[in-house]
Order: structure tokens, then C-alpha cells, then sequence
């Protein structure tokens, strides 16, 4: 991977270079790196090695995910507060996940606190039980549960 | 109508949609039957309400004085770190000092873990 951030560097160089401005730039250099991540981006399975921004590819992936699921929440939430007639039947279940480690436990527990129906109340010592209270157990289970699933899996790119 | 005004008036939509959140927001606090439930509304709303609000302000900066506010991006990361932990101590705080759960509760997955004797 560091092979693959020196070639991006060189092609920049070479960029600026090219250009044969009157004087270096420094944005000509920005341009020339940005050319070259496109360029690494088509190329990198013939190194046989992973793409080495895949991790912050992965990274604005789940940003994604998590403001769209925070704008269906919010909307969700919004209108359970307004409905008048409040019958919902709250509860607490339990979720076992398979991340491990601090970061990524964290995470999730932070991105379902702020998703669709779901507030993370208790994480046992092991840390990978969920004890998670949800607003409408019989209907948002089923949501929560497809979202829990999306969020592990961005996750998992970014820290695997 | 120039482009910065259009802007503009894009922004002032936004603050406005975060202050309706906030609002719905409050109102779920105090109409919501228990602690568990108004940590939903607490967590969820109130944090779209400031994120909305606040991107709203940076748009309008942006536009309108050519200035990028560092300080409003901050502010909407540090919102988005705390918000969703100071939720989930309430609620750990409140199920372990015994809160109950509103009446037509139906699942209670954590009371055997926490209270095995109180079955």
C-alpha cells in the first residue's frame, strides 16, 4: 500500500512537471494528485494489492448510509410524536453482533442510538450483546433490525 | 433572483425545518409516557434539529459573507459524538435505578440479565 501512495505522489510530481508552468503550484500539484488517485483507482488489481483509499472510500459510504437513516428516523420519530392516538407498544431486545473490538462496538452502538427507533440502553461485559429499546417493537423490529445488518456491514469495511 | 440569493433562501428553509424539529422534538419530551420512550425523541430529533439548524448557518455564511465556519462544522461533530452517549446513559441510569417501563410495554429482554430475583 505505501508502493501505491509513492506512485500517486510521483504521478503528481510528474503532473506539475508536465504542466511546465512559470513557476510550481501548489493546486497544480493538488490537480495532479487527484488525476493520479483515478488513475491508481483503475489500476490497482494489477498490483494484486487492495486500493489504499479503500478505507476512506468505505468511510464516506457509511456517512452516507447513516445521514440517510437518520433522515428516515427522524421522520419516523416525528411522527410518532404527533400522531394522536399513541399506541405504540415500546419494548427492549436483544442483539448479538459479530464486530469486535472497542471502535467498532462503539460505533455501532452510537449509529443505532441515532437511527431508526432504537436507543442502545445496556452492552454486556463481553460486549457483544445489544440490549436495545425500541419504540414500536412490532413493527420496527423488522427495520431495525435490516438497518443493524447495513450498519455492521459499512463497518466492516472500514475496520476490516 | 441571484444564485446567492437562491442560496440564501435555501439556508433560511433549512434553519426553519430545524427549529420545526426542535419544536416536535419538545413536544415529544413531554408527551412521551416513560424515560425510554422520550430518549427517542431526545437522541433523535433534537440532533437533526441542530444539525439542521446549524448547517443552515453555515450555508447562510458561506453565501452571504464568504466565510466557512470551522466553529459550525465542530459543533455539528460534537453534537453527533454526544448526543447519541449521553442517551444511552440516561436510559442505562434510569433501568438500573429501577424506572418502569410505560404500561403496555410487551418485551423486557433486560430484566432477567439485570434483576434476576425480582421475577
Amino acid at each position: 500500500m505505501p508502493a501505491q501512495f509513492l506512485l500517486n505522489l510521483f504521478i503528481a510530481f510528474l503532473w506539475t512537471t508536465l504542466q511546465d508552468e512559470d513557476e510550481l503550484k501548489m493546486t497544480t500539484f493538488f490537480s495532479g494528485f487527484i488525476v493520479g488517485i483515478f488513475i491508481i483507482f483503475l489500476m490497482h488489481r494489477f498490483f494484486g494489492t487492495q486500493f489504499y483509499l479503500r478505507r476512506l472510500l468505505s468511510i464516506i459510504k457509511l456517512l452516507f448510509i447513516f445521514i440517510s437513516e437518520l433522515a428516515q428516523s427522524s421522520l419516523l420519530i416525528s411522527k410518532q410524536i404527533l400522531n394522536p392516538h399513541w399506541d405504540l407498544k415500546p419494548g427492549i431486545f436483544t442483539y448479538k453482533t459479530e464486530l469486535k473490538g472497542d471502535w467498532e462496538i462503539t460505533t455501532l452502538a452510537m449509529l443505532l442510538t441515532l437511527t431508526p427507533g432504537s436507543v442502545v440502553m445496556e452492552v454486556n461485559p463481553e460486549g457483544d450483546m445489544f440490549y436495545i429499546h425500541a419504540m414500536d417493537i412490532e413493527q420496527s423490529k423488522a427495520d431495525v433490525m435490516r438497518s443493524i445488518t447495513k450498519f455492521e456491514k459499512a463497518i466492516m469495511e472500514v475496520t476490516r | 433572483m441571484s444564485i446567492s440569493q437562491m442560496i440564501e433562501f435555501v439556508a433560511v428553509v433549512v434553519i426553519f425545518l430545524g427549529s420545526v424539529m426542535s419544536v416536535i422534538s419538545a413536544f415529544g419530551i413531554i408527551r412521551l409516557p416513560d424515560v425510554y420512550t422520550r430518549s427517542h425523541a431526545a437522541t433523535k430529533s433534537s440532533t437533526v434539529a441542530v444539525l439542521l439548524s446549524l448547517s443552515g448557518a453555515f450555508i447562510y455564511f458561506w453565501v452571504s459573507e464568504d466565510f466557512i465556519s470551522v466553529r459550525l462544522i465542530l459543533g455539528i461533530l460534537f453534537v453527533f459524538l454526544t448526543a447519541p452517549v449521553s442517551g444511552h446513559l440516561l436510559t442505562r441510569a434510569a433501568y438500573r435505578s429501577k424506572v418502569k417501563l410505560t404500561e403496555n410495554s410487551s418485551d423486557d429482554a433486560l430484566k432477567e440479565v439485570l434483576f434476576p430475583e425480582d421475577k
